[in-house]
């Protein structure tokens, strides 16, 4: 590919240096302010800690690792748990939408897509802190649902896992929503006339034809929303309780609060490995099945 | 790896649609099944964009609040007080003039870097490349609670104060990959012969770059501040461990939050959400003229 003439491909060219030199500031920052700090957070999670105000030692202290398994495993399945939840809860309401913009948004698309956006531009945690006031015990959601017959007088949202997986989904549903849209719009939807063509129903033209050439723009999506999910500690300060605490919470606290870095950069490092075997696991199949379909 | 193409770019999707790509395309009443599946999708739609935009209804509703106590969170009574007095709260308004330089600066860096950086994929053919992209994608794939933690212990213990620098530093992070992904999307396949041309036509370097690379990215480079604006201004994990005694709009907001949640900070988020809105629209516009041009 290297060895190609540059006058074949619309003028891309063979750079000797200047593609370097383009490259070394943004790359140098992320080498710095990326890469580097990772790797001294692996450093920290194999250190040991004589005190609370001792600085971390190195001495491959391997037992952070297990320790992240064995005090917070709750923490770990919950924020799996919830994140995953609420990666599926996206799907379900964010596909539909994308589906209705790409099909039936006609000269109006770009504005309905824009709208997704729109709620980005306020502070991801007053969204939140906005959620409390919908969610709580009195307010306007429950005032709805309590009027239902046979919901228990004491039913309620905020301080439960349904209020946390809710915020999870919230907060993270245009990142959903925005590449499964990328993803449709890019199908030629002259291929379900063929399906109709060849006497297949709407419902299998769909399932046959569209839905496995989205498959990545759902893939992508449910990467965007299950990373920032997996990893929160806001939803759960606000709409959560102790009881629902993930492992962004004990992470956060352990490095802000009890300053004990080392299993803290431990648990988070776990939490690293666990998205990336994940995604890796997650592309894999869907690269072969979801696509192959 | 397999995300590498689709994650980051969709964000700001109508951005990213190539230029003098033509839409293939068939009547809505083609496209989506019976007229009742229709109906059920658009009942479907309209219910999910309620969900997305009630918060920010009820953020907007409550800038009008007369609260009883120290708390915003319960509707108490009408007023317009809050909107002629929307700077009150002075160690609000201060952190929030803070979220605005830290923004300012951090994009105004992460664009030129990032910029950069896209322009190198997109234009030049170098040993390298592939694993430049996977690079830049890893800081969107890593947890944010994990970009924080390892950024604290970079600066822990090195002498470096916790302020306004290492927040910016932080945030330059994040954004220099957004930006240089959202950039190349926009500028792949764009025909680079057209600044040969021009310098055959005795332009210099930076001439050829100001009237021909520079419009052509521009759109792209709209694009990526817009969302940087949004990512920057919205941040809480990273900024929380990178902020030491500093605070941003949203870590004020949290931090004040145990003792009051004053409506100012209604109507500031509003003022956001209306310039952003503004500022969207005006972009959309601007980009819809140019492409029917």
């Amino acid at each position: 590919m290297a060895a190609d003439t540059s006058s074949d491909d619309r003028g891309l060219r063979k750079g000797k240096w200047a593609p370097y030199g383009l490259l070394s500031p943004g790359i140098l920052w992320l080498v710095l302010f990326f890469l580097v700090p990772v790797m001294i957070l692996v450093r920290t999670a194999l250190s040991s800690k004589a005190s609370r105000f001792a600085n971390p030692e190195f001495s491959w202290q391997f037992s952070n690792f297990t320790s992240a398994f064995t005090d917070y495993g709750p923490q770990f399945a919950r924020s799996f748990l919830f994140a995953g939840i609420a990666t599926v809860s996206a799907i379900l309401i964010g596909y539909p939408l994308a589906y209705w913009i790409a099909t039936q948004g006609g000269r109006w698309k770009n504005l309905l897509i824009g709208l997704v956006v729109v709620p980005f531009f306020t502070s991801y945690l007053i969204r939140t802190i906005a959620w409390t006031s919908l969610l709580k015990d009195d307010g306007v959601i429950l005032n709805v649902i309590h009027a239902i017959p046979f919901v228990p007088q004491d039913f309620r949202l905020l301080a439960t896992p349904a209020g946390v997986i809710g915020g999870l989904t919230y907060n993270f549903l245009s990142f959903m929503i925005l590449p499964i849209y990328v993803s449709l719009e890019k199908i030629d939807f002259r291929l379900t006339e063929a399906a109709a063509d060849l006497y297949g129903t709407p419902w299998q033209a769909f399932k046959k034809v569209v839905l496995p050439l989205s498959m990545p723009g759902v893939f992508a999506g449910s990467l965007l929303v299950f990373i920032p999910a997996a990893g929160d500690y806001l939803n759960n300060r606000y709409l959560g309780s102790p009881k629902t605490s993930m492992i962004g919470t004990v992470v956060q606290d352990k490095f802000l609060v009890q300053f004990d870095y080392p299993v803290a950069a431990a648990l988070s490092l776990v939490l690293m490995a666990i998205i990336t075997t994940m995604v890796l696991i997650y592309s894999k199949f869907l690269g072969t099945e979801g696509l192959a379909v | 790896m397999v995300m590498s193409e689709g994650v980051a770019p969709p964000y700001l999707s109508r951005e990213l649609e190539q230029p003098g790509k033509t839409r293939k395309g068939s009547t809505s009443s083609q496209r989506a099944g019976s007229r009742w599946g229709r109906r059920i999708l658009t009942a479907f739609a309209c219910l999910v964009y309620l969900y997305l935009f009630l918060p920010l209804i009820n953020i907007i509703v409550f800038t009008f609040n007369d609260p009883a106590g120290r708390y915003n969170i319960s509707w108490d009574g009408f007023t317009i007080n809050n909107w002629l007095d929307p700077f009150k709260d002075q160690e609000l308004t201060n952190a929030f003039i803070r979220s605005l330089e830290v923004a300012v600066l951090s994009i105004s860096i992460a664009l030129i870097m990032g910029s950069l950086v896209a322009i190198a994929l997109a234009r030049y053919r170098f040993t390298g490349s592939r694993g430049i992209e996977i690079f830049l994608v890893l800081p969107l794939t890593t947890p944010e609670i994990v970009l924080g933690a390892s950024l604290y212990q970079l600066f822990l213990g090195r002498n470096v104060v916790f302020g306004f620098s290492t927040v910016v530093i932080a945030h330059v992070m994040f954004c220099v990959s957004f930006v240089a992904l959202t950039v190349k999307a926009r500028v792949r396949g764009f025909d680079w012969t057209l600044e040969d041309a021009a310098m055959d036509l005795g332009a210099s370097p930076w001439r050829s770059f100001r009237k021909i690379t520079f419009p052509l990215i521009l759109p792209g480079i709209v694009a990526a501040a817009l969302l940087s604006f949004a990512l920057s201004l919205d941040d809480y994990i990273v900024t929380d461990f990178t902020k030491g005694e500093f605070t941003t709009f949203p870590i004020q907001v949290n931090n004040a939050f145990r003792v009051s949640f004053p409506p100012q900070v209604n109507v500031l988020a509003t003022i956001v959400l209306i310039v952003s809105v503004l500022l969207l629209v005006l972009t959309s516009v601007r980009s819809e003229k140019g492409a029917t041009r």
